[in-house]
């Protein structure tokens, strides 16, 4: 057995017990069970750390699963840098998720229910990251995706949070087409599906091309944008990203595991592994970069008018995704996977304060009637606002530095469209730091506008829940500091203070950058000046004077009405796609194809056959000599029919 | 005249000793007043020979008659742990019949050493009398309900109509005996080849004889006629190991003498195999929709699964002969376990034999039907389960090696299974209980019961030990 099976099988293992005993034995333990497997797996993912720093990296097969003619498909691990990185995401956020949920989902008559599918999606994301072949990722990816929707829709007699966890679920199916096309494409090129021969025989035939829908397209572009559908769908980005926010229905600590710091990064995840597809197409890349330039502008856009804490949040969550598509995009993929690492933390935080506020307020989630919270529950308060502060890109915390790193490889890189996508990253930057304050000021600042009911219930949550706030605010706070950027390093005196790049170049290459140090610091001045700018700007608006954002909406109202509605995308598709394929199905494929011609086949061929067995069976007589009869019969038959033909 | 040689009895040592137990179980059964103890007994017997297996060398001996290979060493190991299995399911069941007599485990043990001859016939003869010990053993345990006519009735079926079956057989010996002059499979191929009688209608005529004797082993249509009425009849545990053991070992001499003996007409024996398994298939599967009775519908299922291996064996490579063993063993754990399962319903009073009869168990049974479900996805071929692995590795041998019109042709046909194994499912799971149907459930059939479903999980999971073991044993063909 190798050490670090232990690291999905735990999580499987608690699930099983959950699922299989939970509702008779284990009841309100249950999450003992999935806690202790999970920070089991953690303490084993630290230990794959401290190894693979060591320079010791796996790439091996478990057993093979189906092994036909050319085709092999087997369980199979390989554990890399970029897995590592992965595995620690994971098994950190997920372990502090665990522990936040016992106090928030306290008393839920689905208590060993929700433990046991937490425990099946931390499963499902690490068989993802680890797998050394498609087939294995595909896998996890179907999984993680069917845990999203059993707990999106985990209040499910609430009609909103079913219909959530199906929308999520369609949606994904349209991007996971193209994923499956891609996989197959793959085995089709190659004849494998394992990562390693694919990505060392890729640059042999990059330069292919093969008749797709009639027209000729280059082999590594084609394979790059079917991949690349995949990863919109599951990371939520342009055109594919309306199912995010109405994930919102779930739980929070599902919303913070699975739609901000895990499962949604999957598609950025997607993107670096096979960094090496991507590479050798320049037009995936242009459009990965700009998908995510458009996406985050678009998310930041929207959050700027919400009033529902945990959209805000969703929304911002899908911008920042946006961010680490542009920097995949750029060739920038160190600064990606350093976006999310640190993403996971700051976004996971938000949303467990979101929780807390939600939990303190008896479920109100409307920005509109909280106000003046910091003084009811001051741990939430703080901790929200360093959260706050870091994904507003304030120097010295997380979210500055990977936000930098990227604005500045997207800037000096050599893509064709990096100073474009540069610009609406800085853009971004300034409405990511005033909507998250708005936040803020209307949550925890001013005067209280709820019930009198709502205050009087007001209360800090208990110590299962600040916990893990105050664990995540350090990862909030610190865990930018292994990628300072190595200008800034050299002012304060270390060295190659880009630790993490150095660390992500045998898997993902380094970046190209060209500029001069002088445009790197006026860079870096620009994103902490937007980012600085937009909490000011946020406390004007919701600190001084409250008037101006309301005048701002009567004046604007067009793009108000543009932005509340969230570009009506949502009523586009419904008229472009839901309504037409609903038409089509109730009034060409129930009425006419399923009522008239599927009818016919579906009772009518089972009533022929079961007529021909009415019939058949007759032969059946009992009687011996018949029994003899057919025998001597069928043998002259096949005598006859060998021998004269 | 030649000097007498001892031949080498290291390669027989299994059959040997099997011999020696079946006796030791039969003497025993006038020392022993409980039954139990000879159940026990025979089990520990196969325990033992399995044992002998492992240590026996791969070697020809009795010049050619008997091979000892991993072939044959594959097959052995199916037919054991069909003693196991079908033991196990008995224990309790023969006493709720009351013929708990003693001979039925030797007969057991007798019929298992004939189909172990048969796996290991190098020679016609052999073959023939592995065949007739096995066969004769089995008339005998189908009727052995004795007082009752339906059992009666079974055996002398299978008992007249196998007769006329192994005369097709010896018909076949001798016209390829006349025609070669040796009955030994390497030299009749031998024999074939250099003479130039590919085209040969004594060939082709003792080929098709050979067909039907070994379609009747496996219960393919038209040479079936017998297995629905044996099946009902019988005993039901004889009837779980009827439907294994017997076809496991028609398979067994049907790969060695077409591959070996009749390998240069290989497309003449193929044209006589293809439209034998579309026929079994479609009559099984087909008829199986109509049943009453679950043991008739198994016995149906049984006759459309042998119609799915031969497909395998049409493929004609060793593949193709890999999938084959590695569908009958599946076979052997998801058919016996459906057993099992029909077994425990069966109490005093209560038959518990009709497709009614599973109304509502997922409610007064839960774990019961649970199981149920398992080997009826298993038999229907859903993933993860074996059953969706064993077919699956059939359908790919016969598509590589050409035929994959044909496997279309099956996938219709399992297709239309769905519907009456998932038909018990449904009964089971969607109807409400009419009558309180209590279980006979004992330890050793808890034991048979965890392991088929075990098998039939695990193998569905983790397919490529057994699949690579029964590569390995083709390897050496």
């Amino acid at each position: 057995m190798n050490y670090y099976l232990l690291i999905p099988f735990l999580p499987l293992t608690a699930f099983l017990i959950n699922i299989l005993f939970g509702k008779k034995y284990v009841q309100e333990r249950a999450h003992w069970v999935s806690i202790l497997a999970v920070a089991g797996s953690w303490i084993v993912a630290v230990f794959t750390l401290l190894k693979v720093l060591k320079g010791e990296t796996v790439n091996e097969d478990l057993y093979t699963w189906v092994l036909s003619g050319t085709f092999e498909v087997s369980v199979g691990f390989l554990i890399d840098q970029l897995t590592t990185v992965m595995l620690i995401v994971v098994t950190t956020c997920s372990t502090l998720i665990h522990i936040y949920s016992v106090g928030y989902m306290h008393g839920d008559k689905g208590y060993y229910r929700f433990f046991a599918y937490l425990s099946l999606f931390t499963f499902c994301m690490l068989m993802l990251v680890m797998a050394n072949n498609f087939l294995q990722l595909y896998f996890g990816w179907e999984g993680v995706g069917l845990c999203s929707y059993f707990l999106i829709g985990y209040y499910f007699n609430k009609k909103s949070a079913s219909d959530a966890g199906k929308k999520a679920f369609i949606v994904n199916r349209f991007g996971d087409f193209g994923f499956g096309l891609g996989i197959i494409v793959i085995f089709l090129t190659f004849g494998t599906i394992y990562y390693e021969p694919v990505f060392t025989q890729i640059g042999g035939v990059a330069a292919q091309t093969i008749s797709f829908l009639g027209y000729e397209v280059n082999l590594a572009t084609l394979i790059a944008l079917l991949l690349f559908c995949g990863a919109i769908g599951k990371s939520a980005q342009m055109p594919l990203h309306v199912w995010l926010p109405d994930a919102m229905e779930g739980p929070t600590p599902v919303s913070a595991l699975i739609h901000a710091a895990t499962m949604v990064t999957a598609g950025v995840f997607l993107l670096a592994r096979c960094s090496p597809i991507f590479s050798l197409s320049e037009p995936a890349m242009v459009v990965a970069a700009l998908i995510g330039a458009i996406t985050s502008i678009f998310a930041a856009t929207i959050a700027l008018v919400q009033n529902d804490i945990k959209r805000i949040i969703a929304y911002s969550t899908l911008s920042q995704l946006g961010y680490m598509f542009l920097a995949c995009g750029v060739g920038a993929y160190t600064a990606g996977i350093f976006h999310l690492y640190t993403h996971a933390f700051f976004k996971a935080l938000l949303f467990l304060c979101a929780g807390s506020v939600m939990h303190a307020m008896a479920g109100e989630l409307d920005l509109q009637k909280m106000g003046g919270l910091k003084k009811y529950m001051p741990v939430t308060y703080a901790t929200m606002f360093i959260a706050s502060l870091s994904i507003s890109g304030v120097p010295g915390l997380a979210g500055f530095f990977s936000k930098d790193e990227i604005l500045w490889l997207a800037y000096a890189g050599p893509s064709p469209v990096g100073k474009f996508v540069w610009a609406i990253g800085t853009i971004v930057a300034f409405l990511t730091a005033f909507y998250s304050f708005r936040l803020i000021f209307l949550t925890f600042h001013g005067e209280f506008r709820g019930t009198q009911k709502q205050e009087h219930h007001l209360h800090e949550s208990p110590k299962s829940m600040t916990v893990p706030l105050m664990l995540l605010t350090i990862g909030a706070v610190a865990s930018g500091w292994v990628g300072i950027p190595n200008l800034l390093g050299e002012v304060i005196g270390i060295e190659h203070s880009n630790w993490f790049s150095g660390f992500m170049n045998p898997v993902l290459g380094h970046p190209e950058a060209h500029g001069t140090h002088a445009e790197e610091w006026m860079l870096m001045g620009i994103s902490v000046l937007a980012g600085l700018g937009g909490i000011g700007l946020a406390a004007v608006f919701y600190l001084g004077r409250r008037s101006i954002p309301v005048l701002l909406a009567q004046k604007f109202g067009f793009i108000y009405r543009i932005l509340w509605n969230k570009y009506y995308v949502d009523e586009l598709y419904s008229h472009t796609i839901v309504r037409p394929t609903l038409w089509i199905s109730q009034n060409i494929l129930m009425g006419i194809t399923d009522a008239k011609i599927i009818e016919l086949i579906v009772n009518g061929v089972p009533r022929a056959i079961g007529g021909v067995s009415q019939h058949l069976r007759k032969v059946q007589t009992g009687l011996l000599q018949h029994y003899a009869a057919i025998m001597a019969t069928g043998a002259l038959i096949i005598g006859a029919w060998i021998l004269l033909r | 005249m030649p000097e007498f040689v001892m031949p080498d009895l290291a390669p027989v040592m299994p059959e040997i000793v099997m011999t020696i137990l079946a006796l030791v179980t039969l003497i025993a059964d006038i020392i022993f007043k409980r039954k139990e103890t000879l159940a026990i007994l025979s089990i520990a017997s196969v325990v033992l020979v399995f044992f002998v297996l492992f240590g026996t060398p791969f070697k020809t001996t009795f010049n050619g008659m008997f091979i000892a290979d991993g072939y044959s060493l594959f097959f052995k190991l199916i037919f054991l742990l069909n003693v196991v299995l079908t033991v196990l399911i008995s224990m309790r069941y023969l006493v709720i019949e009351r013929v708990n007599f003693g001979e039925y485990y030797s007969l057991i043990l007798f019929a298992t050493l004939g189909m172990m001859l048969m796996a290991s016939a190098g020679d016609l003869i052999v073959l023939y009398l592995g065949l007739e010990l096995m066969a004769l053993s089995t008339y005998i345990l189908a009727g052995f309900i004795t007082y009752d006519m339906k059992s009666n009735e079974a055996a002398m079926k299978y008992f007249l109509l196998g007769a006329f079956a192994s005369a097709f057989l010896l018909y076949g010996i001798s016209m390829i005996y006349g025609l070669t002059g040796t009955t030994d499979l390497n030299a009749i191929s031998e024999y074939i080849i250099l003479n130039g009688l590919t085209a040969n209608p004594v060939v082709m005529l003792s080929m098709i004889l050979f067909a039907v004797a070994f379609s009747f082993k496996i219960a393919a249509v038209p040479f079936h006629m017998w297995a629905p009425d044996a099946y009902e009849g019988a005993p039901t545990s004889v009837t779980a190991f009827m439907s294994v053991g017997p076809k496991a070992a028609g398979f067994a001499v049907l790969g060695r003498v077409f591959l070996i003996a009749f390998g240069s007409v290989r497309m003449d024996w193929s044209a006589v195999l293809i439209p034998i398994a579309i026929l079994t298939m479609g009559v099984g599967n087909i008829v199986a929709l109509s049943q009453t009775n679950i043991k008739r519908m198994l016995a149906y299922s049984s006759i459309a699964h042998a119609g799915y291996a031969l497909l395998g064996i049409i493929a004609g490579t060793g593949e193709g002969l890999a999938s084959v063993m590695n569908y009958l063993l599946i076979y052997a754990f998801m058919n016996i376990g459906a057993f099992a399962v029909i077994i425990m319903l069966r109490t005093e009073g209560f038959k518990g034999d009709t497709i009614t009869d599973y109304e509502g168990l997922a409610k007064s049974h839960p774990l019961a039907a649970a199981l149920m479900l398992v080997f009826m996805f298993s038999l229907t071929g859903i993933p993860p389960t074996a059953g969706f692995m064993g077919k699956l590795y059939i359908f790919m041998s016969a598509v590589y090696a050409g035929y994959t019109w044909l496997v279309v042709v099956a996938v219709i046909f399992s297709a239309i299974s769905a519907y009456f194994y998932l038909r018990i499912v449904m009964y089971m799971y969607m109807r409400e209980p009419k009558e309180s149907v209590s279980l006979a459930a004992t330890p050793a059939l808890g034991i048979a019961l965890a392991i088929t479903a075990a098998a039939v999980i695990i193998i569905g999971v983790l397919p490529s030990a057994v699949v690579s073991f029964a590569r390995a044993a083709v390897a050496g063909f």
